[in-house]
């Protein structure tokens, strides 16, 4: 069962990662039993599995995934949504409406306008059509509040962390509410600009050295570490106005 | 106006099998890759060969505009090759000329292949070349630079294609012809490859050979067109190995 | 899309077949359609020849006008090759400027002409440095049933064959013409072989439905002594390099066999 790259090996496309007995998963395909690459990232050989964590990808949507978007276009039935994907998503004034739609009384502008963020939910998604989504969830709908910042898609599992250990991090330490859009949109809002900038910091942070070990716990110490030194400078404020 | 008939240089190799630029009969000219040169396109890449300088940026996949022209099972790659003005000897005019339409054509040609298309229907990707200098064997430069603005833009491909031409010039077989050797000479090949699959995704022919001749000029390309492709896997590489350096660096500095 | 898109079922039979080395009218592999070549049919042209290949119909007509001679050759004529996909030929021609195809067309014919040398261009001169003859191939496509490379190329040589100047001498700078033509001075006899790949295996000649089928063509034109003068991939596929060059010795039989028709020996 040869393999021909260490583990965390930068590969690029059509780089030959492994032959026969292996499965070819994310960013790879199997062609005459051999498995390649088919984009530029970080190979992984897990069990009987090959895949390529890829450095750069674009969002790919998925029934299920919460998303943020901005509305692009108000149309007679609905609104378009950008998720920073291929396609264009859908709302439909049914899917954001918790009662019938009246298109007589119902402005549709005054609900969502052009230039609205949103976070949303992807109902349905296939081949023949755009993504469609929702805002009738608990959690959805308008942004009102806080920044938005974006990072590559492939980097939204390490923002979250095994099991939420690193977004739970981020919360705690930061004191911060956080949405992921797995569309690479990240939601920041915060009691203070100075709580929303450490949490900025902690996820560009978290991109840059995505493919390390050791990461939260290193996201940890930086983030006590600004927090310490805030914290110092304060005191040092205080007491020179005492001083004075 | 700078109308002047330049004067054809005497002899393009000498009796040493050397070339005008010095070099030998099967070598090709220095090549340098840059990846990720321009901040809005979703994917670019420059390439420096010889004297050509060529930009290639990639914008997808993306809705189709217009929408009649999108394909219900894959997305559909649109490419235009194009020379800037002043990168020939004689300015050239920016309307787009035939050549350059049949170029972008057969260039599509060439790396539609390597994408998987299928996986992004009803979307188009969007590739353009742009040629700031020529020298000879620019839509080789061309499409070599552009697969990798392609990778660049996190689009899935089967294989990098790369691409080179050989050629016959003064009785001898030589590779990667310039502007000078392609005029001057009797036989000009370009020709793109994509190793995995073993295939010719590119190959036009201009100029007298034998079926002999042939053979042996396409093997030329065949070896031009794998030095291409290390030179490829190396720019791309070499843009994520500051990352991966600094990533080294903290881990011996910092991981306890 | 166009009303000639053929259907799955039908692309499916065509890609069998031809698996089994049969095709859908019973050609072999490498057989041609059938050739008719009429040549002189426009006697306001210098030069015609209509070309039937299959049902695929191309009429190329040769005119003459007097011009600059480039200034790298300033004593040669000069070779211009135009192609129209005219509307009438097909329901996927549209009207409107040459498009990428009639571009490509052109470009595939002019080469074949151009790179064998086929018109003696210095025989072409009038006054050295200022004015020579400009000769207009001009290629019109009148029914696409499929390779209007090969059929244009041939119809492109026929006419050239066809093609007779006027006499004329030259007195105080101006051209005067006298009574009397005179053949175009033709030195070589291009023939231009498409070849289509399906389901792995090379096809020559192929027609409309086997177009939309192939993976990809290659079009190899060769010159009178058997030397490769023009190739030409197209399409999305691709070839091994095994079968080009089994594609390029198969083109130089079959463009034996092809320019017979054309040029009488």
């Amino acid at each position: 069962m040869p393999v021909f790259y260490e583990r965390r090996q930068l590969v690029t496309p059509g780089d030959l990662l492994a032959e026969n007995d292996y499965l070819a998963s994310e960013n790879t395909y199997k062609e005459n039993g051999k498995i390649y690459a088919t984009r530029v990232g970080l190979v992984n050989y897990e069990d009987k599995r090959v895949y390529v964590v890829a450095l750069k990808s674009f969002y790919a949507p998925m029934v299920g995934d919460t998303v943020i978007g901005r509305v692009v276009e108000v149309t007679l039935g609905g609104w378009v949504i950008d998720i920073r994907a291929p396609y264009l998503a859908m709302l439909r004034a049914s899917d954001a409406l918790e009662r019938p739609f009246k298109p007589q009384k119902d402005d549709l502008p005054s609900i969502f306008d052009v230039g609205d963020m949103l976070i949303a939910k992807i109902v349905a998604y296939d081949r023949t059509r755009d993504p469609l989504l929702t805002v009738l969830e608990r959690g959805l709908g308008k942004i009102t509040r806080g920044q938005i910042i974006e990072v590559t898609p492939t980097k939204i599992p390490r923002v979250i962390g095994k099991q939420g250990s690193m977004i739970s991090t981020l919360k705690q330490e930061t004191g911060c509410q956080i949405t992921i859009g797995q569309n690479g949109r990240i939601l920041i809002s915060g009691k203070s600009p100075e709580d929303e900038r450490l949490a900025v910091m902690a996820i560009r942070k978290i991109e840059q050295e995505a493919h390390t070990s050791g990461l939260t716990d290193r996201v940890t110490e930086m983030l006590k570490k600004e927090k310490g030194e805030k914290e110092v400078v304060q005191n040092v404020a205080e007491e020179t106005r005492k001083t004075n | 106006m700078f109308k002047t008939s330049r004067k054809k240089p005497e002899k393009l190799i000498d009796e040493n099998d050397v070339r005008l630029d010095g070099r030998k009969l099967n070598e090709m000219r220095p090549v340098k890759i840059e990846v990720g040169v321009l901040g809005n396109a979703d994917g670019s890449a420059y390439i420096e060969q010889g004297k050509n300088k060529i930009l290639a940026a990639v914008y997808g996949p993306k809705e189709v505009h217009p929408k009649h022209l999108a394909l219900p099972d894959r997305a559909v790659l649109r490419c235009r090759y194009h020379m800037a003005p002043f990168s020939v000897e004689e300015r050239k005019s920016p309307a787009p000329s035939r050549r350059e339409l049949e170029l972008s054509k057969v260039i599509r040609e060439s790396l539609e292949p390597s994408i998987f298309t299928e996986y992004y229907p009803r979307t188009s990707i969007d590739l353009f070349i742009e040629v700031l200098q020529a020298d000879g064997g620019t839509r080789c430069a061309g499409i070599t630079v552009a697969s990798v603005a392609l990778a660049d833009a996190g689009i899935p491909m089967r294989d990098l294609v790369s691409a080179c031409a050989a050629g016959k010039v003064e009785g001898r077989l030589v590779l990667d012809l310039t502007d000078v050797e392609d005029k001057g000479g009797e036989a000009d090949m370009p020709l793109a490859y994509m190793p995995n699959v073993n295939s010719i995704t590119l190959l036009q022919m201009d100029g007298m050979l034998t079926g002999e001749e042939f053979e042996q000029v396409i093997n030329l390309a065949l070896d031009g067109c794998k030095q291409s492709g290390l030179t490829q896997k190396e720019a791309l590489r070499s843009k994520y190995v500051t990352a991966k350096e600094a990533e080294a660096e903290k881990e011996e500095a910092g991981e306890e | 899309m166009s009303s000639t898109m053929t259907s799955r079922v039908r692309q499916k039979r065509i890609s069998q077949l031809i698996s089994r080395g049969k095709r859908l009218d019973g050609r072999e592999l490498t057989d041609y359609r059938e050739v008719q070549v009429e040549a002189g049919l426009i006697e306001r042209a210098e030069g015609s020849a209509r070309v039937r290949l299959g049902k695929t119909e191309v009429l190329v007509g040769v005119k003459f006008e007097m011009g600059e001679p480039f200034p790298d050759t300033p004593n040669e004529g000069v070779l211009t090759v135009n192609a129209e996909l005219v509307p009438l030929a097909s329901p996927t021609f549209e009207p409107g400027p040459p498009d990428e195809n009639s571009i490509e067309l052109a470009r595939i014919v002019d080469r074949g002409i151009r790179e064998s040398k086929t018109i003696a261009t210095e025989e072409l001169c009038i006054e050295p440095g200022k004015k020579v003859f400009v000769v207009f191939v001009d290629v019109y496509v009148l029914n696409h049933d499929g390779n209007l490379i090969d059929a244009s190329c041939l119809a492109a040589l026929a006419a050239l064959l066809n093609t007779k100047m006027f006499n004329y001498e030259v007195k105080e700078g101006e051209v005067k013409i006298k009574p009397g033509y005179k053949p175009l001075p033709i030195r070589n006899y291009p023939v231009a072989v498409t070849l289509a790949k399906i389901n792995d295996k090379l096809v020559v000649d192929p027609g409309l439905e086997e177009e939309q089928v192939m993976d990809a063509r290659l079009t190899i034109t060769v010159e009178k002594d058997g030397k490769i003068c023009a190739v030409q991939k197209g399409g999305y596929g691709y070839f091994s390099a095994q079968q080009v060059f089994e594609a390029s010795k198969i083109a130089q039989q079959k463009a034996e066999e092809q320019r017979k028709l054309v040029v009488r020996e």
